[in-house]
């Protein structure tokens, strides 16, 4: 069946988009997790709902007028944050509300905008992908790993300690605004996928589901790719099984499965890692004894 | 004439309009092994963080290397020993992963990590005896044994100066001694060391200058004040306040005396 499905160019298409953010996602995510800003992707991703109606509302590409107004969003939540004012959260919050409802009101005056329409970008639409659509996702993927590859060392070090970052010299203002950006491009690749009300999903689980097994932070990145990419596809190839199977929620429920399959292997891990280490001790003192 | 590591010229601090800082002259030479001593809250840290720049001041101005912190570039100069590991949003990190971003400021955005970069990262980890813990995360370690990981981070980058605030702070002894050890080989490399302290201990005998800060003024720069009496006895519990308590022995003489 599934030879069958590859001939298929909408099949084609949902696969690439589905193996991309698979890959996308979870490698900016183990970033913004290790930042403690697990909830930004969901902050975009409210607030380029506004983009995407702003696309209908002037005939152009949803995909694109999401970039723009997504990149604006994170580069404005990051700004906030920047400042450190306990009242930064209220003006997130805030900034996202005026996202979903700008969103939900443009796109209801917007020609053409339909409350279908306004569904398959809340919830994903992986089945009515566009070459277009995929023309802009694979060139935000490349942008989005290429980042990861060239100032992954830097991003590193922001993200684990700021103040170390600064006294080592690194541009933080830069760093930061750039983890915001990139987060930003994530967002739009993963929003025809599994919609922008579950976008953060896809950054965040993998990566929780990866911390669960690993000790070092570039092997969690790695193994938080590989969940995300079968998280994905599975979850593409079980919407195929039946029409009543919305791809979105099936991929961030296989993924949600895998975390709770991964806390259960990683507790199992651990406990025989402190066995070892309280067997020790009661040896030495039998010895004595 | 040897360089000047650190030159601070009447740095001021506030917090939210409460000065911390209120004018402090300080100037490090290279190739010195000075200690900021004080009580908690006399404003120490604060002022390390301003020599590095990290705590922007509100008046005066300090030098790294001849420039403000801001327009300084040769960050690989300086080794910072934050008080104690951020270990983030629980995405573990190795020690091994830890110790190498200290090479951050001498690696080059699109060079990879070379076999410069693996040695010093390896010699770093095994100066701090954790070669054994090379590929455990960070997190699974003890409060010394972070603190070890911070000053591998440090020595990894092969700097000329060294930063630490508040590196014998809840350590055990042998990590004391142990950073004892690492200095005294730095301190024979001519390395420059500025060290925030609540005591010294173990690290007392390397110190070459001591510099008492308190109430966010220079109330002592000179030889290092030398514990007496009860302080001096080794494993003594610390629990009272230098700043309120009238001091004794050397430290007396200096007090009124023109800095």
């Amino acid at each position: 069946m599934i030879f069958e499905l590859l001939q298929e160019q909408l099949f084609q298409l949902a696969l690439v988009a589905a193996l991309l953010v698979g890959l996308c996602a979870p490698a900016v995510g183990t970033f913004i997790v290790q930042r403690r800003l697990a909830l930004l992707g969901d902050g975009i991703g409210h607030v380029a709902l506004t983009g995407v109606a702003l696309g209908f509302l002037t005939g152009s590409a949803p995909v694109l007028t999401a970039v723009i107004v997504s990149v604006a969003g994170a580069v404005a939540i990051e700004l906030v944050r920047a400042r450190g004012r306990t009242s930064g959260d209220v003006a997130l919050a805030l900034l996202f509300y005026g996202g979903i409802a700008g969103g939900v009101m443009l796109m209801a005056i917007a020609p053409g905008g339909s409350n279908a329409k306004l569904n398959s970008y809340l919830f994903g639409a992986i089945a009515s992908v566009t070459p277009e659509d995929i023309g802009v996702i694979a060139a935000l993927a490349v942008a989005v790993i290429g980042v990861v590859l060239i100032f992954g060392r830097e991003l590193f070090v922001l993200c684990q300690d700021e103040e170390m970052a600064r006294a080592s010299g690194l541009p933080v203002r830069f760093l930061s605004l750039l983890i915001a950006v990139t987060a930003a491009l994530t967002v739009v690749i993963a929003m025809r996928v599994v919609g922008l009300l579950l976008v953060s999903a896809l950054m965040v689980i993998p990566v929780a589901t990866s911390q669960q097994l690993t000790r070092g932070f570039r092997t969690t990145m790695g193994l938080a790719m590989l969940f995300g990419v079968l998280a994905s596809v599975g979850g593409l190839l079980a919407s195929t099984v039946s029409t009543k199977v919305p791809p979105g929620a099936a991929i961030v429920l296989l993924a949600l499965a895998g975390f709770v399959l991964a806390l259960g292997v990683g507790k199992f891990v651990r406990r025989g890692r402190t066995e070892e280490s309280r067997v020790s001790p009661r040896m030495r003192v039998e010895e004595v004894a | 004439m040897s360089e000047t590591a650190f030159a601070m010229t009447d740095g001021q601090v506030s917090y939210d309009g409460k000065p911390v800082l209120k004018g402090i002259d300080l100037t490090v030479r290279s190739g010195e092994v000075v200690a900021l001593l004080g009580a908690n809250g006399s404003g120490k840290s604060t002022l390390v963080r301003a020599l590095l720049g990290l705590t922007p001041l509100s008046g005066g101005t300090t030098l790294i290397y001849g420039s403000p912190p801001a327009r300084f570039r040769d960050w690989w100069r300086i080794g910072y020993v934050p008080q104690r590991l951020q270990v983030g949003g629980g995405v573990p990190a190795t020690v091994r992963e830890v110790v190498a971003s200290g090479r951050i400021a001498r690696q080059s955005r699109l060079r990879r990590t070379s076999a410069a970069d693996r040695t010093a990262v390896a010699e770093a980890i095994e100066t701090v005896r954790l070669t054994g813990r090379a590929n455990d995360p960070v997190q699974s370690l003890s409060g010394g044994q972070q603190q070890r990981v911070l000053i591998a981070r440090a020595l990894a980058g092969e700097p000329d100066t060294y930063v630490m605030d508040e590196p014998t702070a809840g350590v055990d002894a042998e990590t004391q001694q142990l950073l004892a050890d690492t200095l005294s080989g730095l301190v024979l490399g001519g390395k420059t060391v500025v060290l925030v302290a609540h005591e010294l201990g173990p690290l007392e005998p390397l110190i070459t200058r001591g510099v008492v800060i308190r109430e966010g003024l220079v109330a002592h720069d000179g030889r290092p004040p030398r514990p007496e009496g009860d302080c001096a006895r080794p494993g003594h519990d610390h629990q009272h306040r230098h700043a309120v308590e009238p001091v004794a022995g050397p430290l007396t003489g200096w007090q009124g005396e023109p800095r």
